[in-house]
């Protein structure tokens, strides 16, 4: 029996618990439910809760030892010779089975060894399978008796069903924190395990950025060159060249919006401004190596500069239209917020209205200004597919937004993508990389937060 | 008052302020106009760049969705389908169709002689025309001994070729359609035997390396999978840690953690989501690589903190009168929060997490990490089966050197924008329906 068939009779079984339980306490007050402690679905909730909690727990646990009891169990079927190979060659041989498992294999010769131990594999999968239904309807079921057997008229039902659901809260709300956690604890882990080969400093300062290298050991330069600092100058460049073009289009157009447009075009063109955020970056990573970057080959071209094809400038430009909105909704949210008062108190002094905004508005604004395009420079530099698409691979240390470079992003994803060891420092690599996105971008969303709380102007 | 103007003459030699106010005007005026133009360009920029795109793609894209096929008269002949004379599906099934497509052709062009000519002759058919035919023969097993004639996609070139996008004119070594079979296309078009029709190919197979014959299927199951499953994950979720901190939570240091937590969540690239989910759930978990289970776990964590920001703001929009009225008749705190604050905040909550789930749906870094961008042929069938989404498709058929894959890669966008334009039509639907003012 498979796990999903598993859940869907567990969730029949809660549901029955529930018609039960309201049913007994019904029938122990005699139907009057004035005489009952709790509401009569509350003991229907509480009799669910006991038939399904206690099992789901036990089917997660089990299913989660499964993997490795079951890799165990089939290795110590294996033969003496093939057991006493290297664990990452025995990790594939156990990836090998696991295909032939679930029908994955597109090659018609598959090793007798491998087929009968694949056929193993999944005779101890179903036994175990069939092993976790029994123990988890017998729990389900024992859960319902028990609920039914502590009903009676002033059974505090209520209490404990909303003692359970406000803990199910608790635990929904600490996964944000876990979420924290897992992104730190892996991103780090591998990280410290990258540093071991490749001291931090190499790392951070050095200027060769070739990772392909480490694959050979008998090449010059066996262990690949991992110096980050190209890679951190092409990302640099690329959200440079981005936000070129989205600050002052974005600052333009949210001055336009808040100051001088009326309701009526504002209410318009805001969200459609903002369908520049919501197009997927893949769209935008399409456009920008099809057809952006060869227009600005040819115009480059046509002017005697030689621009590569991949070029930095392409990229940035897409990106920068992408986060167009990011500074143009923020700062046009916070120009609006500044008290008309002011700007009326310039009027009177005689101010024309772009000297008011610019002159009283915005500087008024600019913590909100600020922390909003801090915002949008961090969403640059993390941001993936445009980059992957249009910038290029070729880790160039360079200024020229005219050449091609590489950026942090699209370091992680080529590293990443594709079967490797996962030992590799090559693989390893790309988690320093996400070390150094994730707190770049933390401390970027940080700053911006700090600069627009300390330095906000407080009107009433 | 009149109107005189004000003369500081103690000061002689001296402009008055009035003159310069007086001679600075025009200037003024000038840089007030100059300011307003400049907002408004920015803002026609910005609008010109999304209808650029939006012509871009959708002129690339259009022709995807008709695909030139050939007419050929197909003698479905017994020798060749069954030699053996068995009669049997397994027979039939495992026969040489290629074999009965380049009879025909040779049929209709019997000077073709030499290798090299039959080589381009043969080459004007798609490799997954029989497939085509075989599906026709397993239909209806009456065909065999007949002649019918069966329309059947002709090779990406050819078709790129009639769709306009290679130059005729120019030097046969710089095209991929050579001279002969131009002869070739040629006469078949006389013949009447080429024509585009709309082709249902894209919406119902899965990928291919052939561009004739990939379609959107595969990714489409895959991205409604992962979808699914993160809605059904990330939505209840969210809504109770949005309930739990705007409504539970005491005022204290871990509360205040929770929400710092949340809102970092929300800035963080989607990329270190990624690394997240293959450290975690694949070399952890042991979850297998490339399926929907993984993908629709990592897109939870990403699209919560939209979905647990979106919901507190739709409970604080829910006035507290409520709660003292169910409070006041005698409600617990749970019932009050459930039975009367949730009814009037789930739309607020809904329209957020529809808005989550878009972004979901053109999500493409994260998936990448996590292998969903392996070629796969199959239609996925559930969470475990391995799968790749739309934009991920999105980005490997743009990755894909074959010319005919761009308008492939344009149409599936177009697909994409359709679903995003309606999720997100349906936010703002919700919104409106359930917009109240207290």
């Amino acid at each position: 029996m498979s796990p999903s068939i598993l859940l869907i009779i567990l969730l029949g079984l809660s549901y029955l618990g529930f018609r039960l339980g309201k049913n007994r306490a019904l029938a122990s007050v005699g139907g009057k439910i004035k005489d009952l402690h709790s509401l009569p679905s509350f003991y229907g909730f509480y009799t669910s809760l006991w038939s399904i909690i206690p099992a789901l727990l036990v089917t997660m646990i089990w299913l989660s030892l499964e993997t490795s009891w079951l890799a165990n169990a089939v290795i110590a079927g294996l033969p003496e010779a093939m057991q006493s190979l290297p664990e990452s060659r025995l990790y594939l041989i156990l990836n090998d089975i696991r295909n032939v498992v679930n029908g994955m294999t597109y090659s018609d010769r598959i090793d007798p060894l491998i087929a009968d131990a694949a056929k193993r594999y999944s005779q101890l999968q179903s036994l175990s399978h069939i092993v976790l239904s029994l123990v988890a309807i017998g729990l389900s079921i024992a859960g319902i008796s028990f609920s039914l057997f502590r009903i009676n008229k002033s059974h505090r039902a209520r209490n404990t069903v909303e003692t359970a659901v406000t803990v199910m809260m608790v635990i929904c709300s600490t996964l944000a924190i876990f979420t924290t956690l897992g992104i730190v604890f892996s991103v780090l882990f591998e990280s410290v395990r990258f540093f071991k080969v490749i001291p931090i400093t190499e790392f951070l300062f050095g200027l060769e950025w070739s990772p392909q290298t480490a694959m050979r050991s008998d090449q010059v330069g066996s262990s690949g060159a991992f110096g980050a600092v190209p890679l951190l100058t092409g990302t640099l460049l690329v959200s440079l060249i981005a936000m070129m073009v989205a600050v002052p289009v974005g600052l333009m157009s949210a001055i336009y919006l808040s100051e001088f447009a009326s309701p009526r075009f504002r209410a318009m063109a805001k969200p459609t401004l903002e369908i520049l955020a919501g197009i997927p970056t893949v769209v935008y990573g399409f456009f920008a190596a099809l057809t952006v970057a060869p227009f600005i080959r040819d115009t480059g071209a046509s002017l005697g500069l030689t621009v590569s094809s991949e070029s930095a400038l392409a990229a940035g430009l897409v990106m920068g239209v992408m986060i167009i909105p990011f500074v143009s909704s923020l700062s046009d949210d916070v120009m609006n917020a500044v008290p008309q008062a002011l700007r009326d108190g310039a009027y009177a002094l005689g101010a024309t209205q772009a000297e008011t905004i610019r002159q009283v508005v915005f500087p008024a604004a600019l913590p909100g200004i600020v922390g909003s395009i801090l915002l949008a420079v961090s969403r640059a530099i993390g941001e993936t597919m445009i980059v992957v698409m249009a910038a290029g691979l070729a880790a160039n240390l360079t200024f020229n937004p005219l050449e091609a470079v590489t950026t942090v992003t699209v370091q992680i994803v080529t590293l990443l993508v594709g079967d490797q060891e996962f030992d590799s420092p090559k693989t390893l690599a790309a988690f320093a990389l996400g070390l150094v996105l994730f707190v770049a971008t933390l401390l970027l969303n940080v700053l911006a937060l700090h600069v627009v709380r300390k330095y906000r102007e407080q009107y009433e | 008052m009149n109107n005189t103007p004000l003369k500081h003459t103690n000061e002689p030699g001296k402009p008055s302020t009035f003159d310069v106010v007086q001679k600075s005007l025009a200037k003024r005026r000038a840089a007030e106009h100059r300011f307003r133009f400049y907002g408004i360009a920015g803002i026609v920029l910005a609008l010109a760049f999304l209808l650029v795109l939006f012509v871009n793609i959708f002129g690339k894209g259009y022709t995807a969705f008709v695909q030139t096929q050939i007419r050929l008269d197909i003698y479905f002949e017994r020798a060749v389908l069954d030699p053996d004379g068995t009669d049997t599906e397994d027979a039939l099934s495992k026969a040489d169709y290629t074999l009965l497509i380049k009879k025909s052709l040779s049929g209709l062009f019997p000077e073709v002689n030499s290798r090299r000519d039959k080589r381009n002759l043969y080459a004007l058919i798609s490799s997954g025309a029989s497939y085509k035919l075989r599906a026709l023969v397993l239909n209806d097993a009456g065909l065999v001994g007949k002649t019918s004639s069966v329309w059947l996609p002709v090779n990406d070139d050819i078709d790129i070729l009639f769709k306009g996008h290679i130059d005729r004119e120019a030097k046969q070594s710089d095209r991929r359609v050579n001279d002969r079979q131009l002869d070739f296309i040629d006469r078949l078009v006389a013949e009447n035997r080429l024509e585009k029709q709309f082709s249902s190919t894209f919406f119902t197979d899965g990928d291919s390396r052939e561009p004739e014959l990939a379609g959107i299927r595969g990714a489409l199951t895959g991205s409604l999978l992962t979808l699914l499953g993160t809605f059904l994950l990330s939505f209840p979720i969210g809504v109770a840690t949005a309930v739990y901190l705007e409504e539970f939570a005491p005022v204290n240091k871990w509360t205040d953690f929770i929400e710092i937590n949340v809102n970092n969540l929300a800035a963080v690239p989607s990329i270190v989501f990624g690394l997240l989910g293959l450290a975690m759930f694949i070399n952890f978990f042991g979850l297998p690589r490339s399926t929907p289970i993984v993908g629709c776990l990592v897109l939870t964590l990403m699209t919560l903190p939209t979905i647990i920001i979106a919901g507190r703001a739709s409970l604080k929009s829910v006035p507290p009168s409520i709660r003292e009225a169910a409070l006041g008749i005698g409600a617990s705190k749970l019932q009050t929060i459930f039975d009367h604050v949730l009814p009037l905040a789930i739309p607020g909550m809904l329209t957020g997490a529809i808005i989550g789930m878009a972004r979901a749906l053109g999500e493409t870094a994260p998936l990448l990490m996590i292998g969903m961008v392996a070629f796969i042929v199959d239609i996925p069938g559930g969470f475990s089966d391995p799968s790749t989404v739309l934009p991920v498709q999105i980005y490997l058929w743009a990755d894909s050197p074959e010319r005919a894959f761009v308008e492939k890669t344009s149409a599936a966008i177009m697909v994409l924008l359709v679903f995003l334009i309606a999720m997100n039509g349906l936010a703002v639907y919700l919104r409106k329906l359930y917009e109240r003012r207290w």
